[in-house]
């Protein structure tokens, strides 16, 4: 079986999984855990958004 | 003047090894998220078990490589260091002969730094179940 994901779904599904595995064992209470597992989500998946507009600048 | 060397000499306190300190972090190396399983830390486990082994097994099907222990290059070597983290994924993996992709094209280059990545989040997990057992995190 082969997946061929494109650059920005494999980076969400990476975000996704390491998200969940910093959340859970970065925090110490389940709150705490959801809350930096969503901040770490949304750093990921904001740095994707960052970087990928700065190089289209860059490109122009 | 006061002798400080008659005092009673400093005692180290004794660190006690438990059973669980040993066990969880080996259990959670061959098996993702076990290690918290073995302690009672049942949701925990189980989502650094579905995380850790569905991000590796992307990485396979996504045909990504596989990186062994006699690789030379100083990359492979630590490509080695972080897909060995993954404990019987990765054990599993070789003794398939799976995860062999040439990384032809972009995705699979992807597939190979998810494989290595699920093995250094398995390194924290470890850490994770190693501090459940002594006590450092409830």
């Amino acid at each position: 079986m082969t997946i061929t994901l494109n650059h920005f779904s494999a980076a969400a599904v990476f975000a996704l999984f390491a998200s969940i595995v910093f959340g859970i064992t970065h925090r110490d209470t389940t709150r705490e855990m959801v809350r930096y597992g969503l901040y770490c989500f949304a750093m990921f998946l904001g740095g994707v958004l960052v970087a990928g507009w700065a190089m289209w600048v860059v490109r122009r | 003047m006061a002798n400080s060397t008659t005092g009673k000499p400093k005692v180290a306190p004794i660190e006690t090894v438990s059973l669980m300190s040993v066990l969880a972090p080996a259990v959670g190396w061959l098996v993702p998220g076990a290690g918290h399983m073995i302690q009672k830390r049942w949701i925990r486990g189980l989502l650094l078990f579905l995380s850790i082994v569905t991000l590796f097994l992307l990485g396979l099907a996504m045909q990504g490589r596989i990186y062994r222990a006699n690789g030379g290059d100083i990359l492979d070597i630590l490509g080695f260091i972080g897909d060995v983290g993954a404990g019987g994924l990765y054990i599993l993996t070789l003794a398939n002969d799976w995860g062999q992709g040439a990384i032809a094209y972009a995705t699979a280059d992807y597939g190979t730094k998810f494989m290595i990545v699920a093995g250094l989040l398995n390194f924290i997990a470890i850490a994770d179940a190693y501090h459940i057992a002594i006590g450092k995190k409830q």
